[in-house]
C-alpha cells in the first residue's frame, strides 16, 4: 500500500493559516478512522511547528505522509535557522520578539510540546539556509 | 434515531441552498430533494433557517397533548421570556401559561440555578477533564460525538436544566396531587429542535423524563391573547442566574469562574473545538457552547430575533435577585442528577473500519478530487467537489452526476479540449468572445 501524501504552503504572515492546515490534517486523518488520540496528538506537533514557521521564517512547507502504523510530518522553512538546538528544545527558552510574546506566543514551548506529543524528532538546521523539522507520530491504537 | 428536524417533501424545490449550508454535510439533494444523512444531523435548526421555502421544519407535540394527562406542568425555558414586546413582568408569562391550560408551572431558570451549582461543586471538589464541556445544548453534545470523538470525555456528566426540572416538577406535583407520577404530564416549551429530539430520544438516559415539547412559537402566539396586566400571580421563583441562561454567557457567568469562554453559532463553536483538539485553550476550565446565534434566544423555534430577545433577557435580569434556587450540600453529588449512561463517541466521518481499507478509499478521493472542476457548485447535490468525490468512492453517487464532468465528456467525443467551449459562462476563464 503505498503512503498518502499531503502537502501545505504556510503563509508567513497569516497566524489564522496555521490552524486551517492543522484542522485539514484532523479531517483526513479522522477519516482514516484513526484514534482520537494520535489526531490530537499530530494536530499539536503540526500547530506548533507551523507557528514556529510563521514567527521565526516567514512562512514554508509542510509535507504530511500518512501510513497505516505512522504518520510523518515534514516541516521545510528557508528561515534564520537555530544556532543551538539544545538550547531550544529546553522549556521556556525564546528568541521571539516582546511585540510577539504580547500576543500570546513565544513561550518557549514550542519544540518541547513537539517533543512530547511525537514518538520521534528529528531537527536539521543551518544558520542563514533554513530548518527542517521531521516528526513522527506513531498511533496509540 | 429520530430527528426533530424534517424536511416536507411537497414543499422542497431541490435547490442546493440547505446542503451549502449545513455545518455537518449532512443533506444531499435526491431525485430532486434534499434528504438527510440521519447519522450527521445533530438538529442544529441551521437549514430550517436558511430554506428559502420554508421546505424544513421542526416536529413537536401538539399542544392537544395536555389532554392525555389528569395535571400538567409547564417547564418554559427562560428564552421564552425574552420573546415579549414591554414585557415588565415575568409572572405575566407564567401566569399566562396557566390561562392555557397547564395546570403548573417549573420554570427551567430553576433547574438551571440547581445545575449551576452542582457545576460549581464539580469544578471546585472533583477531578475533570478540563476544559469541562456545558453538555445543555443537545446540538452540541452531538457535534461532539460524531465530529469531535476525543472531546466526549470533557462533556460535563449532568443532566440539562430542563431535565433537572422536569424531575423536580414531577415529584412536587405528585406531592401536591397524590396521583401517580405518570398520570402527571410535563411538557416542556422549547426554543430549538435539538432538544424536542434530547425529550424524545434522550441518548443519555434511560428513560425520557420529560413527556413532550411544544414549540416556542405556538405557545408565544396562544399566550399573546392570554397574558394580563393586572392580578398577575406570583409565580416566579429564579433569579439572575436562571433566565440568564437563555443568553451565551449565562451559564458560564453563574460559575464564578476566572477561565471560562462562551461561544455561540454552530461555526464558532467547531473552531473552537477544534483549537481545543489543537491543545490552544488548554488555559480554559469550563466552555459553554451553544449552537445557535446568542445562545438559546437564537433557536429556530423563536419568535424574536435573537438580538433583541438578548437585550430584554439583560432588561428582565436587572433588579431579580441573583439566584433563588440551590440544592443542599448532600444532593450536589446525587445519582439522579447524573446522565444514566456516558456520552458515546459516533465517529460518523471515518470512510471505512480497517485503516488501510480506509487510506486507499482516501486516495481514490484524492484523485478523483483532482479531476472535479472544483467550482463546488452543489449542482450534483452534494454540498462541494470533494464531498462528491467521497460519496462517489464511498457508492452513494456517481461521477456522472458532476454536470460539468458530463459536459466535459461530450466535449471530448467532439473532440475540443477548451474548457471553455463546454463550461456555462460564468464559469470560463478565458478572454470574452465576440458572441
Amino acid at each position: 500500500m503505498s503512503k498518502l501524501h499531503l502537502y501545505y504552503e504556510i503563509d508567513g504572515s497569516d497566524f489564522h493559516a496555521a490552524g486551517e492546515a492543522s484542522s485539514d490534517v484532523k479531517r483526513v486523518l479522522k477519516q482514516l478512522n484513526f484514534d482520537s488520540d494520535t489526531v490530537r496528538r499530530v494536530a499539536i506537533c503540526m500547530y506548533e511547528g507551523e507557528i514556529n514557521m510563521i514567527i521565526h521564517a516567514n512562512g514554508g512547507t509542510v509535507d504530511v505522509w500518512v501510513e497505516e502504523c505512522s504518520i510523518e510530518l515534514v516541516l521545510r522553512d528557508t528561515g534564520p535557522g537555530i544556532p543551538d538546538i539544545e538550547q531550544a528544545m529546553q522549556e521556556g527558552f525564546s528568541t521571539a520578539t516582546q511585540a510577539i510574546r504580547e500576543l500570546g506566543f513565544g513561550a518557549g514551548m514550542g519544540l518541547p510540546n513537539i517533543k512530547r506529543h511525537s514518538d520521534q524528532l528529528h531537527i536539521a538546521s543551518e544558520v542563514g539556509v533554513g530548518t527542517t523539522l521531521t516528526i513522527r507520530v506513531v498511533p496509540s491504537g | 434515531m429520530q430527528h426533530a428536524v424534517t424536511l416536507m417533501k411537497e414543499k422542497c424545490k431541490g435547490c442546493t441552498t440547505c446542503i451549502k449550508q449545513c455545518p455537518t454535510e449532512a443533506i444531499r439533494v435526491r431525485r430532486g430533494r434534499a434528504t438527510i444523512i440521519d447519522e450527521r444531523c445533530i438538529d442544529c435548526g441551521q437549514c430550517i433557517r436558511v430554506c428559502p421555502h420554508n421546505a424544513k421544519k421542526a416536529v413537536y407535540d401538539p399542544l392537544t397533548r395536555l389532554a392525555d394527562f389528569q395535571y400538567t406542568v409547564a417547564l418554559p425555558a427562560p428564552s421564552l421570556y425574552g420573546q415579549f414586546h414591554n414585557l415588565e413582568d415575568i409572572n405575566q408569562v407564567l401566569g399566562g401559561l396557566l390561562n392555557i391550560g397547564f395546570d403548573h408551572v417549573y420554570e427551567v431558570a430553576k433547574g438551571a440555578e440547581m445545575l449551576s451549582a452542582i457545576t460549581r461543586h464539580v469544578l471546585a471538589e472533583e477531578s475533570f477533564e478540563a476544559p469541562l464541556i456545558s453538555s445543555a445544548c443537545p446540538a452540541v453534545v452531538r457535534l461532539i460525538r460524531t465530529r469531535f470523538p476525543k472531546m466526549v470525555g470533557n462533556l460535563a456528566r449532568h443532566i440539562a436544566p430542563m431535565e433537572l426540572a422536569a424531575i423536580h416538577a414531577r415529584e412536587e406535583a405528585a406531592e401536591r396531587t397524590g396521583l401517580l407520577p405518570e398520570q402527571i404530564g410535563i411538557f416542556f416549551i422549547t426554543p430549538c429542535p435539538a432538544k424536542v429530539t434530547a425529550i424524545h430520544a434522550p441518548g443519555h438516559l434511560h428513560h425520557r423524563v420529560i413527556d413532550g415539547a411544544f414549540s416556542m412559537a405556538e405557545v408565544y402566539k396562544k399566550l399573546l391573547s392570554h397574558m394580563r396586566r393586572e392580578d398577575v400571580p406570583d409565580l416566579l421563583q429564579s433569579g439572575m442566574a436562571g433566565v440568564g441562561w437563555a443568553v451565551s454567557g449565562g451559564e458560564s457567568s453563574s460559575l464564578s469562574l476566572e477561565q471560562h469562554l462562551s461561544v455561540d453559532g454552530i461555526e464558532h463553536v467547531i473552531q473552537v473545538l477544534e483549537e481545543v483538539e489543537d491543545g490552544k485553550l488548554s488555559h480554559v476550565q469550563f466552555l459553554e457552547l451553544g449552537a445557535c446565534n446568542q445562545g438559546c434566544v437564537g433557536g429556530c423555534l423563536t419568535v424574536e430575533n435573537p438580538y433583541v430577545a438578548k437585550a430584554r433577557i439583560r432588561q428582565l435580569m436587572k433588579g431579580m435577585p441573583v439566584s433563588q434556587n440551590t440544592l443542599p450540600p448532600e444532593h450536589l453529588q446525587q445519582e439522579r442528577f447524573l446522565s444514566d449512561k456516558l456520552f458515546e463517541a459516533n465517529s460518523v466521518w471515518q470512510l471505512a473500519e480497517d485503516r488501510a481499507d480506509a487510506l486507499e478509499r482516501y486516495q481514490k478521493i484524492s484523485a478523483l478530487l483532482a479531476e472535479l472542476p472544483g467550482l463546488d457548485c452543489g449542482s450534483c447535490g452534494t454540498p462541494c467537489c470533494r464531498a462528491l468525490a467521497e460519496d462517489v468512492v464511498q457508492g452513494f453517487a456517481s461521477e456522472d452526476d458532476c454536470i460539468f464532468r458530463v459536459r466535459e465528456r461530450m466535449q471530448s467525443i467532439t473532440a475540443s479540449r477548451n474548457a471553455d467551449d463546454y463550461l456555462p459562462p460564468p464559469f470560463r476563464k478565458g478572454a470574452e468572445k465576440d458572441e
